[in-house]
Order: structure tokens, then sequence, then C-alpha cells
């Protein structure tokens, strides 16, 4: 595997992706992110903190996807992971998805089947550290920390400090 | 979970029994917001194979199974073929022949629900609700959790709470999966009832007995009361209903000599004024309606974790 992301350019990039979501939504009055487990849920605490840091706090919460997706046939029975919805709800909000790697798009579409039995934002924006590409559906990322291109029997592996006590992104078979 | 099938508390490792609960507590916070409904097991059929009466259960399953958007067929066996001498194999496999995927069973006969697992005539997954007088794992299950809600700091390890199993021993499929369950998660487990209900080779459960509910009451953390089955009983196992109650029934002078914190657990359907008294069901300590609530999020975990990920193949092992 190679080293396509360090530490550095993580910080960088997540600290971007704040700032162009402060840019698209003219402020962060309405602003929600959603983190979907594991490493999505760490990458929004971070954006968070970085949001708070240039303007105000914004809610963070997660979402577990697992009883939504597509695939559950394909393999073993999945743990489930906390849920944990801001109590300002999700009613006219706009959402901001947090994921690490947007590579099939499956588990956004469910993320949106949940959101949708959750309430109505007013729109659900798509932030990812990792497009590695290999759509399966028409889904896009709004903010992107990094374009990889890969082949698909290939691996991103995403590793955050305080999961994996390591900043760095990996690509390899 | 390993197994395909969930047919005793006994073939669940501490931490499968575990993973049950964490998911059922995890499927709590899902459904108790907004969402009511899971998308989970859209298009699979479940069918409750019950040849036998039930309330609670059978709605449970059936609750439990349309939250995660399966159907349900309901099989009772009052008024079906059975009754023209349809055999246990044929009526499986007629159900099956439907498109069944998963089968709850109920069964008078201990084994029942082995039987049909582990016999070859279906491809189904099959959980036991109850077959005779030998195990209940889901209420088990739905016990542990209840408790576990009312004791947050023994979240993974019951080592240090004393639970108290009171009345039909002897008859209850019941109080044999939760001895089990509850013993392996590292409870105390004290069986209090008279000596003619208490079934022959106790020393072989991993419990204590006793025959002296008052001197034991004091010393519980949560007393399960168990009904007293007089379906299930031929001869006179106790001189009269009033010397039961009046020894092992739960009256209000017992509940005032409750811990504070103890919890009061049945599992239904009770019979008010001989095991338990109506006081003592309504008290404060009583989580007897809880224990219902429960079961719909229990029965959800065991299913998904059953039916939510690959098929079983022919072979019946999961790889």
């Amino acid at each position: 595997m190679s080293v396509v992301l360090e530490q550095s350019e993580i910080e960088r990039s997540l600290k971007r992706i704040a700032h162009e979501i402060i840019e698209r939504n003219h402020g962060l009055d309405t602003v929600v992110l959603l983190g979907i487990p594991t490493r999505g849920v760490t990458l929004a605490q971070r954006i968070g903190s970085f949001l708070s840091a240039i303007d105000v706090r914004v809610p963070v919460g997660t979402l577990d996807i697992t009883m939504y997706r597509d695939d559950l046939r394909l393999r073993p029975p999945r743990p489930l992971v906390a849920t944990q919805i801001p109590s300002e709800g999700l009613e006219g909000k706009d959402l901001v998805l947090v994921d690490d790697v947007l590579f099939s798009g499956r588990t956004i579409r469910a993320a949106l089947d949940a959101i949708g039995e959750l309430g109505r934002p007013k729109s659900v924006q798509l932030a990812v550290l990792i497009d590695r590409g290999h759509r399966q559906l028409p889904i896009r990322a709004d903010y992107v920390g990094k374009n990889i291109p890969t082949n698909s029997r290939e691996s991103v592996k995403v590793q955050l400090l305080e999961i994996d006590g390591i900043d760095q992104v990996e690509v390899g078979i | 979970m390993r197994s395909p099938h969930l047919l005793s508390v006994k073939d669940l490792s501490t931490s499968e029994i575990l993973e049950v609960l964490d998911t059922a507590r995890e499927l709590s916070r899902i459904t108790d917001g907004a969402i009511k409904k899971l998308p989970t097991l859209r298009g699979r059929t479940v069918v409750n194979l019950f040849f036998e009466d039930s309330t609670r259960t059978r709605l449970s399953f059936e609750a439990a199974a349309k939250r995660l958007s399966a159907d349900v067929i309901n099989f009772s066996a009052k008024g079906s073929s059975v009754s023209k001498g349809e055999s246990l194999k044929d009526t499986a496999q007629t159900l099956e022949a439907m498109g069944a995927e998963l089968m709850i069973i109920r069964h008078p006969s201990s084994g029942a629900a082995a039987r049909l697992a582990e016999s070859g005539w279906v491809n189904s997954h099959i959980i036991n609700a109850g077959d005779g007088m030998h195990e209940h794992p889901t209420q088990a299950l739905l016990d542990a959790y209840t408790i576990r809600s009312h004791f947050p700091e023994h979240d993974r390890d019951f080592t240090g709470l004393r639970i108290g199993i009171v009345g039909d021993i002897l008859h209850s499929r019941v109080a044999r999966s939760n001895a089990s369950l509850l013993s392996a998660l590292g409870a105390q487990v004290v069986l209090i009832a008279p000596p003619t209900l208490i079934p022959v080779g106790i020393e072989s459960w991993p419990v204590a007995v006793s025959y002296d509910f008052d001197s034991e009451i004091s010393t519980l953390d949560a007393i399960m009361i168990l009904r007293v089955q007089g379906e299930r009983m031929s001869d006179a196992f106790f001189p009269s209903e009033r010397e039961y109650a009046r020894d092992y029934g739960l009256g209000s002078q017992r509940v005032r000599s409750l811990k504070k914190s103890a919890i009061i657990m049945h599992p239904g359907p009770m019979n008010r004024g001989l095991e338990i008294s109506a006081e003592s069901a309504d008290s404060a300590h009583s989580v007897i309606r809880e224990q219902v609530a429960n079961g719909v999020l229990v029965r959800m975990a065991v299913l998904y974790l059953l039916m939510g990920g690959a098929a079983i193949p022919k072979d019946g092992v999961l790889v």
C-alpha cells in the first residue's frame, strides 16, 4: 500500500471543506453535520471544530445506515452503531453528510433513505475525504478532500488519529 | 450469532448474548424517535408456527417482524389441518413452499424446535418460541435486557446481582432459559419454590435453591414471578391455591421487604391473586409492562441477526 495523504494534507482538506460549507450555505445558521460511522463521525467532528473556530458551533450527529443497506444479504450481519440526531432535528436544515470514502454510492443512497424517515431537510449535501470513483448510482459529492483515481480491485484505507492512532490515507491491493 | 437458528440459550456464548442485547438497545434508540419502521427485511417472509396458545409471544414476534418490514404469516394449530392429522414435517414444508424463510415455532413437546432445525425437513431459520417444558430463549433475552436497563453498572456483567425465580419451576421453560442465561452473564440465581415444584436433577443447574421465600426476599435485586401452569399440572403439587399464595405468592407484605432498587418481573400471563397480587403487579417495583415493550426490541434484534445477513446455504452452515 502507498500513502496518498498525510496528516497535514488531511487537515488542510478538512479546513478547506469547512470554508466551502460556509461559502455554499451563506453562513452556518441552518447547517447540521451528520457523520456516517465509523470514520465519517470523526471527520464530521473535526469539520465541526474547524467551523466553530472560523465562525460558530454547528450541531454534529451520527447516522447509522446499517438497517437501510441494500447489500445486507451479501455479508454476515453487521453490528449496529449508535445513531445520534442533534436535538435541533433535521426539518428545514442544510444537512451535510460526512463520510470517509465515496465509492459505489450505495452507502449514501442508504443514508438518503434513512434521512427520509427522519424529516425533511431543506437540502442534503455530501462531504467526503476521498472520492475514489467507480460509482454504481447517480450520486456525487459536494465537497471532496481529494480525488484519487483507483482501480476497482484496490482498496482505500483511511486511518484517523482518534481511532487508528495515525492520520493517513493509503491505497493499494 | 454464529448459528442460523435460536433453539436454546445454551447455544449462545456470552459475547453473542451481549450482541443481541446491544443490537436491541441500538434498535430502541433508532425506533424511539421518528423512525417506527425499518426497511431491513423487506420482501422476506416470517412464519409464526404456533401449536400452543399464546398472546404476547406471537404478537411480539409479529410486531418485531413488521417493524423490520418483513411479511408475516400466522399459523395456529387450532383450526388448521393439524386436526386432520397433518404432521409437523408436512406443515413446515407446506409453509416453506409458500415462501417462508424463518419459522418461529411454539410447540407443547420439548425439543420440537430442535427437531425442525436439525431434521433437514426445511431450510429455514428456526426460532424456538417455547418448546414444552424445555426452553424459551427470547423470553430469557428480554428479561436480561430488562434487568440490564435497571442496573446500568452491570451493563456487561451481572456479577453481584442476585436474582430470584419464584414459583412453578418444574413446568417452566422460562425458568430453565433464564437460569442458564442469567448465570452465564454472572448473576447469582436462586430458585424459590415448594419442593414439589422443583425439578429432579436441579443439582446440575447453575443455581441455588430455597424453599423459604421470606428469608430470601430482602436479598434480591430482581424477582421473577412465574405463572402457576394449571394446564400442565396433572397432580396436586400444592394443597390449595390459598396456601400457595400465602407461601409463594408475591403479596404487598413481601413487596415491603424488597430492596428499594429491586424490580418485579413476570413473563405473563398473570394469575392475579395467585402467584402475584394485583397491588404487587402494579407497584412501583413492577417492570412487567417494560418487559413486553423490550420483548419486541429483543425479537427485532434476533430476527435481524439471524436473517439480516447472508442467506443460509443448503448445507446449513454459514461461512
